[in-house]
């Protein structure tokens, strides 16, 4: 259970910082672009002490547990060999159907407004889960997440502000920026879905309680769209999913390439 | 005594005093420097692109991260760059017009392709250890913002030099496939390495002025045979095989001989037929093209709030 928690957290994490990175090169402006990577950076800089992390309650199963817990191929040879995982492996060969990030996350990129409307509504969140989760009685947890608040304070703030920039900006901007805040309000439900994991998770005192979050954040996210001149998205229907493996089909294509060196030239130092 | 402002600046260069923004400069020199530092800025912003197609297939989180972070410093030697350039009285958008337009030039090494992850570590490996070559005379230069913004970037190149090297070694330690990997990246990118360096002196048509304004501070077949002396000695450490028949080391000169450059090439992908010249112009001009209606919109907003704080002031 604890596992599936944390490597949740980690995929979030991961998916994010690769959607992120996909803009290094390309950006519109190149402040902008360096903005971005240094977020990218944090978010890849949690998902390895994450599934480092992970990788250490993995290594601590039974024999048994640890058979059933993936299916791909890849992991199934080195845990019958005997192998400890470590993070790479749990990044680089876990198929798609074990992979837990929100959907949200591995929306594509699009054009700017729709990076910021993701990063926007994913930050929000992010900042209170780990306002949350700084009171785990997980003390990795808890100390991952006291990090994390740092940088997320900042992700908030930068992908606030661009929503204020271009839903206050020019006809065509705010044009862009509402079309995107639309298009992506369906994925946002999801983020406070609690799932079995969840909910044992908060039992124990290591997990964070969601539906605490959800009106904080709609209150946030209200009072940033205000200001951008943006009207909140009506839709009450939500898709989910991510959490218990079923991804929408932009996760297949993002691991074809992110895993391709594991895959292809398994077992190598690099 | 008077002095005319040619003589004062003379003295300044001839003493190796910094010329700083405000000082009176012969119109040749300024144009050198801009042309200079825009291509160097050019340079840095293209070059993130052949490493930026391998952020997505990095293979490890760690490789992946300090590529990315790599690639973000080139992003800010662009800046350094740029805004030294604007010192001399050039603005950031006109430059690039010039880049985007073809007019302005950048290191040709970036036309080439990074077809395997092992091109991650030649090209910091070679490219960043030919530029640290070529760039740390520049931290002398005679012109102040560019002299400071150069020492920066050296910090930085150096860095990424070691973990191209770091990159090799790993692959050279490693299987079979991973020194193939190796070999096959070294094959492709040492000759272009060498070309970096530029045209032979005797068809190098500023360089003399160049050393005179101490804008440049050794010439390129100075700095393209000591580049050759330190990494043929790398190769052998990493245990890969030169790929040049007639490089052999010279006792007299106490320098490596090397077989000859293929220059018909070198040119070719100057005028724009590498086999990366238009990849690399659209992605960025498209990257540029795409930002219209960002910037715009950030300047639209900026000036809505300019203007709505001068209202309240108004009104108070």
């Amino acid at each position: 259970m604890k596992l599936d928690y944390i490597l949740h957290l980690a995929d979030d994490a991961l998916i994010m910082g690769h959607r992120l990175g996909e803009w290094c090169g390309h950006g519109p402006i190149l402040e902008q672009d360096i903005a971005l990577t240094n977020t990218s950076l944090d978010h890849l800089g949690r998902a390895r002490s994450l599934f480092q992390y992970a990788a250490e309650q993995f290594n601590s199963l039974t024999p048994e547990l640890k058979s059933v817990q993936f299916s791909s191929v890849a992991l199934q040879a080195l845990v019958s060999e005997g192998k400890p995982l470590d993070e790479d492996d749990l990044a680089f060969l876990r198929d798609g159907w074990d992979f837990r990030n929100h959907l949200l996350v591995e929306q594509p990129n699009n054009d700017w407004a729709y990076t910021v409307a993701r990063s926007f509504y994913y930050d929000a969140f992010n900042y209170l889960f780990f306002t949350e989760l700084m009171n785990s009685t997980d003390t990795t947890l808890a100390s991952i997440a006291e990090k994390s608040l740092k940088e997320v304070t900042y992700h908030l703030r930068w992908s606030s502000e661009w929503v204020v920039r271009l839903g206050d900006g020019t006809d065509e901007s705010h044009e862009r920026m509402q079309q995107a805040i639309n298009e992506l309000w369906m994925y946002t439900g999801e983020l406070f879905d609690m799932t079995e994991t969840d909910k044992a998770m908060q039992a124990e005192g290591i997990g964070a309680d969601l539906s605490k979050i959800k009106s904080l954040w709609i209150d946030r996210v209200a009072q940033v769209m205000e200001e951008a001149t943006i009207t909140i998205p009506q839709g009450k229907w939500m898709q989910k999913g991510g959490k218990s493996g079923r991804h929408t089909e932009h996760l297949g294509y993002i691991l074809a390439e992110m895993q391709f060196m594991q895959r292809a030239y398994p077992g190598m130092e690099w | 005594m008077v002095q005319s402002f040619q003589e004062h600046f003379d003295s300044l260069i001839d003493r190796e005093v910094t010329i700083e923004p405000k000082d009176w400069m012969p119109e040749d020199y300024r144009k050198t420097l801009i042309r200079q530092i825009s291509q160097h800025a050019h340079s840095e912003v293209i070059g993130m692109l052949p490493e930026g197609n391998w952020i997505s297939r990095a293979p490890t989180l760690r490789r992946k991260a300090v590529l990315l972070a790599k690639v973000q410093d080139e992003a800010g030697h662009g800046l350094y760059l740029y805004s030294a350039a604007e010192t001399l009285g050039v603005s950031r958008d006109t430059l690039y017009d010039q880049l985007h337009s073809g007019k302005a030039k950048y290191s040709s090494i970036f036309n080439y392709p990074t077809l395997t992850w092992a091109d991650m570590g030649a090209i910091g490996w070679l490219v960043d250890g030919a530029a640290i070559m070529n760039q740390v005379p520049l931290c002398r230069t005679s012109y102040g913002p560019y002299a400071r913004a150069m020492v920066r970037v050296c910090k930085e190149e150096s860095f990424h030099q070691r973990q191209g090297f770091e990159i090799m070694l790993t692959l050279s330690k490693g299987t079979g496939v991973q020194k193939k990997l190796a070999q096959d990246a070294f094959n492709r990118w040492w000759w272009p390495s060498l070309m970096m360096f530029g045209p032979p002196d005797a068809e190098s048509p500023h360089t003399e002025q160049s050393v005179r304004w101490r804008i440049k501070r050794m010439t390129n077949d100075e700095l393209r045979q000591k580049f050759i002396d330190v990494t043929v000695e790398q190769a052998k450490v990493l245990g890969l095989y030169v790929p040049d028949k007639d490089l052999k080391w010279n006792e007299e000169r106490g320098h490596y001989d090397f077989g000859t450059i293929n220059w018909d090439e070198f040119r070719e992908v100057v005028k724009g037929n590498g086999p990366c010249n238009r990849q690399r112009l659209e992605t960025r001009k498209k990257a540029w093209d795409e930002g219209q209606w960002v910037r715009d919109a950030a300047m639209a907003h900026a000036a809505k709030r300019k203007a709505r704080k001068q209202e309240a002031a108004n009104a108070a």
